[in-house]
This record gives C-alpha cells, structure tokens and sequence, in this order.
C-alpha cells in the first residue's frame, strides 16, 4: 500500500512540471506585450510604457528565464514588492474582469463549489440506481429502456438539452430562471444584513436564517443540475450496468443464491458492492469534473461558475485570464486525482499490486 | 458473388467449415475485420445509425442542391438586418439566394421562403442546418484523420521501442490528459484564434491537439499484443530493419480497431466543434455551422416560447448526427469488445 501511494505521489512532480509547462508554451504564442499584464495591474498607458515593462520583466529574454519568472516572479528593486509569480498565487491582470486572475478565481470558485454540492446526489446516486436496476433486470423492460436511455443521452450535446429545458421551464413554464439569485435577493445578499460564512451561497442563506433566500437559490440550480444529471446519467448507467451484469455471473454470487438468501440479500450486500468499484472510479472523475467548472452548462444557464468565466475570457480572447483558469483547473485536478486513485487502491487491493 | 469452399482432410472440420460459405469480401478482410463489417448491419439500431449517417452523407453532397449560395457557400445569407427573428415559411425579401430547381415542382410557389425561419439578425436557419453539414463533415474528418495518424505513430513508436521511449511519450500523453477535454481545447483555440484569425482553423488545430491521445494509447496496448506473435520474431530473426518490421507487419496487424473507433469518433468531434462555436469560439458570426446556428438562440431564451424553431431544427440535426454515431459505434464497439476490454 505504501509502495503504491510512493508510485503514484512520485507521478505528481512530473504531472505538475507538464502542465506549468504546457501553459507557460501557450503563453509563449503571445506577443511580448501581450504578456505584460502577468505582471502589472490595469493596462499599460503608452507604447513606451509597455517597452519599460517588456525589459523590466524580461519578456523578451530566452524561455528558461520566463519560466522562472513565471513561476516566482520578479522583485522590484525600488519597492522590495514581488510582481507576478504564480507560485505566489499571482495568476496575472484579468483585462476582461478588471480585477486579478486569482480573485476572478476566488469571486467565482465558490459558485461552481455550490452547484457541485448539490449536483453530486442526484448525478452520481440516480444514475448508478438506475444501472443496478437495469442489471438486474436483465434484457427486461427497465433494461430497454435505459439502455435507448443511454444511448440517446449520449448523443444529446449539453447545450442542445439545456436550450430545450429553459424553453420548456422557463420561456414556457416559467418555473425554473437561469442566473444564480433573484434581483430582490441580490440586493440583500450584497448588503450588510447578510454574513458570508462560508462564501456558499446556499450554506449561507441557511446560516443567516434566510430560508427564501436558500429556495430561491436553489431554484435557480434546479436546471443546471437536472442538465448535468441527464448528461452523465447515460454514463453511470452504462458502467453501473456493465460491471453489476458482469459481477452477477460470478460463482459467490451463484453461491449466495444456492444457499437460499433472499434476491434482495444477494444483490445489494453481495453483488453490489463488489460491482461498484468501476462506479468509485467513475464517482470520483465526475466530482472533479464539476468542480473544475462545467464550461457549457454554466454558460447556457448563465451560471456565474469558474467554467462560464473561462468561457467569457477566451470569448475575448483574454489569454491571461483563461490561462490563469486552466492552470488553476490543472492543479485542482491533479490533486484530486490523486485522492481518487488512493481511495482507489483502499477499496481495491488489486490496483496496488498491478 | 463466388465462393470458395475450403475442403479439409479432417472429416470433421471439413464439416463443420463447409457449413459456412466464405464470400469474397470475408476472403479479402479476413474473418475478424469481416466481423466487424457485419456488426454494422446486425441489429436494428445499427441499421438505424448507418441510414442516418448515409442520410448527412447525402445532404452534405446535394448541399448545393437543396439551399443554392449566394456568393460564399459557408456563409449564411441574411434577408435584412433586423434583430427579431421571422417565423418559419416567412417570404424572403431581400438579396434572395437563386431559387432550388425542385422548390416550384415540389410546393408549386414561384417564391423562396425560409424553411426553418431566420435567427437573430435575419440569417436564414435552413441555409444553415444545410451546409453546416459539410461544415460538420470537413471539420470531423480532417480532425478524426490527422488525430489517427499522429496517435497511430506516436503509439507505435512507443508501443515498439519500449522502455524509456515509451515513459517519456506516455507521460507526455498523462499531461495533456490532466486538463478536461473541452477546457484544453478551449484554451488552445483562444491563444490560436489572433495568429489564424476567424476560421475553422484555430479550433481544428486544437481539438487535433489533444485529440490524438486516446489514439495514441490504443494503438500502443494493441500493438503490445501483436508484438508478442510469433510472425514478428521471426521477422526479427531473418533481419528485417525495425521501421519495415513496424510499418509493414505490425501496424497492419494492430490498426483495424483503432480505425474503426476513429471513424466512429467524427460524432464526437463534431459535438465538440459545435460546442465551442456555440460558446463563440473559432469561427465567425454567420459561418454555416450547426453550433453557430444555435448560439443565436441564446438572445432570446425569454421567449423560446415563440421562437422554438431557433433550437429545434438545428438541435435535431445535431443530436440525429451524433445519434448515427453513436449507434454504429455501439454496435461495432459490441463486435470489438473482446479485443477492446479495458483499453477504452
């Protein structure tokens, strides 16, 4: 087990290096000039201003001495303040968001955070529900249906399903509005009445008594989530179904049933735990996914998540910004995917020996 | 069609093969490609997904046909500038394209219409699901092509070289796996779009960039198998040169899936494709394609009520495209799944 979580942390050096110098390449495509707002704040006044800033911060210098400046920035001889420097957690100067990277990231990080806190239950638990069922009633009516289910959730692209709910939940129905809260609590929410504990907004409403404000929310997080549940139900099924058929021609299950255990006895304490080691995996993925912003759902329903402010920057072209995103993105996802694949090898003793 | 009766001295073999006449098609793909070609006229479903895709097939060749240009072909008319898109079967007003041949015989009007109605800024909805079909093709083969290519070679080479050749090109592939598809792709596309300006070409560029490694890794395991076979060593044993070994016995024997899957992989590129243009990224306001076609419904969701036939036409033909994808590739990767397990 130590052996294995050694093999798989000695992978995190090399995956970090990769990506910092996969962006640090794309950012190499820029002009010098269009690089110096990694450095500064705001925009530059002049053409000589910006060839100040091109030799102060070496922009134009060979790449190695971009990269270390990338990564740790440059000290200003005059102040002593460090400029730039990602390992700082100075991201750059989002020119499209007026404000730097990292607190764009940390304005619209939490958003995304709360969606996927309430997106996991009805995304991951439904559709593995679904899968055992199907399983389970092998080649049966459930099993039909979800499988036409599956195949036709696969080839419905996210926008196309989201632009079909808001016109039927909204423009039709006027249940569900796209955005993140209604105008009136906006308001209260940005006034002083308001305490933002957690920065989650739903946690937030709870703890400030806020009941309205809680159900407001979260009925403004009722179609993203119902879109992002249809598009990866199809997913969780097919793998749920896969593996649990596959686990139920096993002898021990043959076994469990010879002995003259209830059906309901061998398919949830025996077959069903041993079948979701596939779905673990699959969990863990999704989880990561979502809370590395899901770029088109976000965008459809007018979300204010990490995924929809990547999206507006690199739809102006804000390279910094949307490079600032997908470092950001990259961290998260290595991290995480470590924690996955750990918790993996826990569940499954077989990972840690291949 | 001849065939061929393999007779055999075992009495019993010979029965039981004589059973099955061996067409000449079998003959020349041999038995476990034949296999896969049959999967595609097997079940229902797949019947399903090869007349749907023979179907774009065919919009895609008459597009000329069906929706004449006016002037470039990619770029969809616009009857006027106003704002307020007009409902379907609207008259055309202004700057008509040339009348179709079949449109008087068919509805006996002398006057072209909007079929599909017009989206935001008058631009004809029709016109758009048409030729964003070739839009779809031209993007999903030249990426699924050059995808397949970069990922057979780089896999091959690791797959054949071994040892650190391999460590280095395969955690090469673990990076440009850490971002999520779509992110990467988005960004790349963004950093490319100002050095090749407004074109389909940025965000091909990208989804080729990190589209060929799924490729890479396939060809790689299926490649490690064929190494293993017993014709390989003895091509190593009489001195056959590692790049004729490679080229010429082991990529032959290991590519059939791998092209299979590619070819099967156009639905999801195009999806992708379609995914970013409706974000705004790549191509212009008013180029034919489908993910274009749709963003212009994202001004007026307010009042999808009224202007339903903003997503629908175009949504439908999107989702009937990748649903032939899809359905072909369900049923062959079922034909696959043995060779395939685990490697997908």
């Amino acid at each position: 087990m130590i052996n294995y979580i050694i093999r798989r942390l000695l992978l995190v050096p090399v995956l970090l290096f990769g990506v910092t110098i996969l962006i640090f390449g794309m950012l190499q495509l820029l002009e010098p000039d269009e690089r110096v707002s990694l450095y500064i704040r705001g925009d530059p006044k002049s053409d000589a201003q910006v060839n100040a800033f091109i030799k102060k911060y070496c922009l134009d210098c060979p790449f190695y001495i971009q990269y270390k400046n990338w990564l740790l920035g440059t000290v200003d001889s005059v102040t002593g303040e460090r400029e730039g420097g990602i390992l700082y957690g100075n991201f750059g100067w989002s020119k499209t968001g007026s404000q730097p990277v990292a607190q764009l990231i940390a304005r619209r990080f939490p958003n995304t955070l709360d969606l996927t806190l309430w997106a996991v239950g009805p995304v991951i638990f439904v559709g593995i529900w679904l899968g055992v069922q199907a399983a389970v009633h092998h080649n049966g009516i459930i099993d039909q249906i979800a499988r036409i289910f599956s195949i036709v959730g696969t080839s419905f692209p996210t926008f196309v399903f989201g632009l079909l709910v808001l016109m039927i939940f909204y423009a039709n129905l006027q249940w569900f509005p796209p955005g993140r809260l209604s105008d009136e609590f906006t308001r209260v929410v940005n006034s002083d009445q308001f305490t933002r504990y957690t920065t989650l907004l739903t946690i937030d409403a709870l703890l400030n008594g806020r009941f309205d404000i809680f159900l407001d929310a979260l009925r403004h997080m009722f179609l993203p989530i119902l879109t992002l549940s249809y598009i990866s139900w199809a997913t969780f099924l097919r793998v749920t179904r896969g593996s649990m058929l596959e686990t139920l021609r096993q002898e021990y299950v043959v076994t469990a049933r010879a002995k003259g255990l209830p059906e309901r006895d061998v398919i949830h304490k025996h077959a069903k735990p041993n079948a979701m080691l596939p779905v673990v995996t699959l969990a863990g993925f999704t989880v990561v996914g979502l809370m590395g912003g899901v770029i088109i759902t976000e965008t459809v329903f007018n979300y204010p998540g990490i995924g929809s402010a990547a999206a507006e920057a690199s739809v102006q072209l804000d390279v910094v910004t949307v490079l600032g995103f997908a470092l950001f993105n990259g961290l998260i996802l290595i991290v995480a995917n470590l924690v996955v694949d750990i918790l993996y090898a826990v569940v499954d003793p077989r990972v840690r020996l291949s | 069609m001849t065939t061929v009766t393999p007779s055999g001295n075992n009495e019993l073999l010979g029965e039981a093969v004589a059973m099955r006449k061996i067409g000449r098609l079998e003959r020349f793909l041999g038995p476990d490609n034949y296999r896969i070609v049959q999967g595609l006229f097997k079940t229902p479903a797949a019947i399903m997904g090869t007349v749907l895709i023979v179907f774009f097939i065919f919009i895609a060749l008459a597009a000329p046909v069906l929706a004449p240009p006016l002037g470039d072909p990619y770029t969809i008319p616009r009857d006027g500038f106003k704002a307020e898109p007009k409902p379907m079967g609207a008259e055309w007003r202004s700057k008509q394209p040339p009348l179709p041949f079949w449109w008087k015989a068919v509805t006996g009007k002398e006057e072209w219409v909007h079929i599909f109605g017009t989206a935001q800024g008058q631009y004809d909805i029709y016109y758009g699901v048409i030729w964003g079909t070739r839009t779809a093709f031209r993007a999903g083969l030249t990426v699924v092509i050059s995808t397949v290519l970069i990922g057979v070679i780089i896999g091959a080479v690791a797959a054949y070289y071994g040892g650190i050749v391999d460590n280095i090109l395969m955690r090469i592939v673990d990076v440009l796996y850490v971002l999520p598809g779509l992110m990467a792709t988005l960004i790349l596309a963004a950093v490319l779009t100002p050095l090749y300006g407004r074109t389909t070409l940025p965000v091909m560029i990208s989804l080729i960039a990190f589209g060929w490694l799924g490729y890479a890794r396939i060809i790689r395991a299926d490649i490690l198998s064929v190494k293993q076979r017993d014709f390989i060593l003895a091509a190593r044993v009489i001195g056959v040169p590692d790049s004729r070994i490679l080229f010429r016995h082991i990529i032959p024997n290991a590519i059939f899936p791998t092209l299979v899957l590619a070819s099967l992989g156009i639905g999801d590129v195009v999806l992708s494709f379609a995914a970013l243009s409706f974000l705004g990224i790549g191509v212009e306001v008013g180029y034919a394609d489908w993910g274009q076609v749709l963003a212009f419904a994202r001004n007026w969701i307010t009042s999808l009520n009224t202007y339903w036939y903003l997503i629908v036409w175009p949504g439908v033909t999107l989702v009937l495209f990748v649903l032939g994808w899809n359905l072909v590739g369900d049923a062959l990767r079922d034909v696959l799944d043995p060779r395939l397990r685990g490697k997908v």
